[in-house]
C-alpha cells in the first residue's frame, strides 16, 4: 500500500507517523541528524539549506519545549519562522482548520509544523494540500492528540543508538500511561522497526490500551518484574489531568507502584539509560535522583532532539 | 584517457605546498576524497600541521533542484580558525562549486587569515571565478559531460582516480 508521507520516488514528503515508514527512512534520518549536532558547536550555528523558506509553526494545544526546539531547528537551517498559537486566536473565532491553513499558505507558507488535540489532524491538513494542488508543501505532525508525535519518537531512537549502538541486542521498557501517550506509540513503532528485540510497556491495567500487545510488545503490570535486566528505561509524563477521573487514586499511590525511584532502577542493566519525553513530573512519575542521576540522559535528548528536527526538515524540503 | 597515479600525486602535491608552510598552517579536507588527502599530506608534511573536514552537503547549491546528499558526515575543524593560515584541499577541482559551499562553510567557524586551495586534479571547466594555488595534475584535454572523475579508496587504503559516466 502507499505510504502519504512518501513521494514516488520514496523520498520523504510529510512525516506525520513512524507507524509505517521503513526501516531504511529511520536510518536515513538518524544518519542525517548526526552532522546537524556539530553545526550547534560552531560560531555561526547556521546552515543555509531551508533559506528562504518559511516554516509556520501552528499549534492548536499549548507546548513550550516542541514549539521551541522546532523554532530553533528552522532557524538553524535559515528558514523563517512564524509561529502561531492558534489556540488563542482564529478558531477561538469560529474559523475551522482547513481555512486557517488556505490563509497560511496564501502568506506563502513552505512547510507546517502542526500540534493538534486531534488525533489525525496532520494527516487530514496533509491531504488538503494534495487535493488542492499544493503538494509541494510539507506537513510535520508535531503531535496529534493520542495518535503520534514522531519527532519525539525519532529524536528518543537518536539518543538510543547514541548510547547503545545496536538496537539488535537491546531490551527496552516503555513506562507509565501508554494508554493517552502518542509519544509511546511512536516509540514503540520506530523499536519495533528498528529491530529491537524485546519491547516491555509497564504500566496499571487502567493506562494500558487494552489491545497493547498487538503492538508486539510484553505487557507487565509489576514495574519491578517489568525492569529486570532492561537497557533502556523510557519514562512517559503521567498528566495531570487523568487523576481527576477514575484511572488512578493519586499521584503518591502511582509514585509508590511505578514511579521510577533508584532501587527500582538497580533491577534494570547496569549501564541501563533513562529517557523521558519532559515535561518531568518529579516524585510522581521520577524520582528526582533518578532525573539528576547518572543513568538520565534526558537533557541530552532535548539537544539531540534539535539535530533530528533539522534533519527531518531539510529532508522534507528536499523532498518536495 | 589514462589517469595518473593518486599516490604518486599525492607526493607532488605535498613537494609544492612544503615550502609555503606557516606555523600556523592547517590542512582542510572536503569528504570524502578530499580528507583522504589531507591525511596523506599531513602524513608527508609532519604533524605539526593541524587537521580538519567539513561535509559541504548542508551548503550546496543544487539543494533545491537534488535534495539532500544522502550521506552527509559530521564536519570537525578542532582547531580555532580565526587568523589562521588554510588550505582547503579536493580532490578534483571542476566547476567551483564544491569550493564555493566549503568556503561558505568555513566562514561558519570565523574569520580565517588566508584560504588557499590544494587539488590533486583539475579538470578544467570552471563556472565560477575560482583557481588552486597547488595542483598536481591539469587534464589536457576535457571529459566529455556527464563524465565523473572522483577518487576512491581501495580495502587496503590505497587512492586511486576513476571516472565514471553516467
Amino acid at each position: 500500500m502507499h505510504n502519504p508521507q512518501l513521494g514516488a520516488d520514496g523520498r520523504l514528503k510529510h512525516l506525520i507517523t513512524l507507524d509505517g515508514l521503513p526501516k531504511s527512512v529511520l536510518t536515513e534520518i538518524l544518519d542525517t541528524a548526526a552532522p546537524f549536532t556539530e553545526v550547534a558547536e560552531r560560531e555561526v550555528k547556521k546552515v543555509p539549506l531551508l533559506r528562504g523558506k518559511s516554516v509556520f509553526n501552528v499549534f492548536f494545544e499549548n507546548s513550550t519545549r516542541t514549539r521551541t526546539t522546532f523554532e530553533i531547528a528552522a532557524k538553524r537551517l535559515s528558514a523563517d519562522v512564524i509561529n502561531l498559537n492558534v489556540s488563542t486566536s482564529s478558531t477561538s473565532k469560529g474559523e475551522t482548520l482547513l481555512d486557517t491553513v488556505d490563509n497560511l499558505c496564501a502568506m506563502g507558507a513552505d512547510m507546517f509544523v502542526m500540534r493538534h488535540a486531534s488525533s489525525g489532524a496532520p494527516y487530514l491538513l496533509a491531504q488538503h494540500l494534495r487535493a488542492t494542488g499544493r503538494d509541494h508543501i510539507s506537513v510535520v505532525n508535531a503531535g496529534d492528540g493520542r495518535h503520534a508525535h514522531p519527532t519525539q519518537g525519532l529524536l528518543d531512537m537518536y539518543t538510543i543508538r547514541h548510547y547503545k549502538q545496536d538496537f539488535t541486542r537491546l531490551t527496552v521498557a516503555v513506562v507509565g500511561d501508554v494508554l493517552h501517550s502518542r509519544v509511546a506509540r511512536s516509540e514503540i513503532a520506530a523499536l519495533t522497526t528498528l529491530g529491537v528485540p524485546e519491547v516491555r510497556v509497564i504500566g496499571p491495567k487502567t493506562l494500558l490500551p487494552t489491545d497493547v500487545e498487538r503492538m508486539g510488545v510484553r505487557v507487565f503490570h509489576d514495574m519491578e518484574e517489568g525492569l529486570k535486566g532492561v537497557d533502556v528505561v523510557m519514562m512517559l509524563r503521567l498528566q495531570n489531568e487523568r487523576m481527576q477521573g477514575a484511572l488512578l487514586p493519586s499521584s503518591q499511590e502511582y509514585f509508590k507502584f511505578y514511579g521510577l525511584t533508584q532501587e527500582k532502577l538497580a533491577l534494570a542493566a547496569k549501564d541501563a539509560i533513562v529517557l523521558h519525553p519532559g515535561p518531568m513530573n518529579r516524585g510522581v512519575e521520577i524520582d528526582s535522583a533518578v532525573a539528576d542521576g547518572e543513568h538520565a540522559v534526558i537533557l541530552p535528548q532535548v539537544t539531540f532532539g534539535i539535530a533530528v528536527r533539522m534533519a527531518v526538515m531539510s529532508m522534507l524540503a528536499a523532498g518536495n | 584517457m589514462t589517469l595518473p597515479d593518486a599516490e604518486q600525486l599525492c607526493t607532488q602535491l605535498a613537494a609544492q605546498i612544503r615550502p609555503h608552510l606557516r606555523p600556523d598552517s592547517a590542512l582542510v579536507g572536503i569528504h570524502s576524497g578530499g580528507v583522504w588527502i589531507a591525511e596523506r599530506l599531513r602524513a608527508l608534511l609532519g604533524s605539526e600541521v593541524a587537521l580538519g573536514s567539513i561535509d559541504i552537503s548542508f551548503y550546496r547549491d543544487d539543494y533545491g533542484s537534488r535534495g539532500l546528499h544522502p550521506h552527509p558526515q559530521k564536519s570537525g575543524i578542532p582547531f580555532d580558525v580565526n587568523g589562521r593560515h588554510l588550505i582547503l584541499v579536493d580532490d578534483v577541482l571542476y566547476t567551483g562549486r564544491t569550493t564555493r559551499a566549503a568556503l561558505n562553510e568555513l566562514f561558519d567557524y570565523g574569520r580565517p587569515g588566508c584560504v588557499e586551495l590544494a587539488v590533486l586534479v583539475d579538470r578544467g571547466e570552471r563556472e565560477l571565478p575560482i583557481c588552486a594555488r597547488y595542483c598536481a595534475h591539469t587534464l589536457s584535454e576535457s571529459l566529455p559531460a556527464g563524465t565523473r572523475l572522483s577518487l576512491v579508496q581501495d580495502d587496503a587504503g590505497h587512492l586511486r582516480l576513476e571516472s565514471t559516466s553516467a
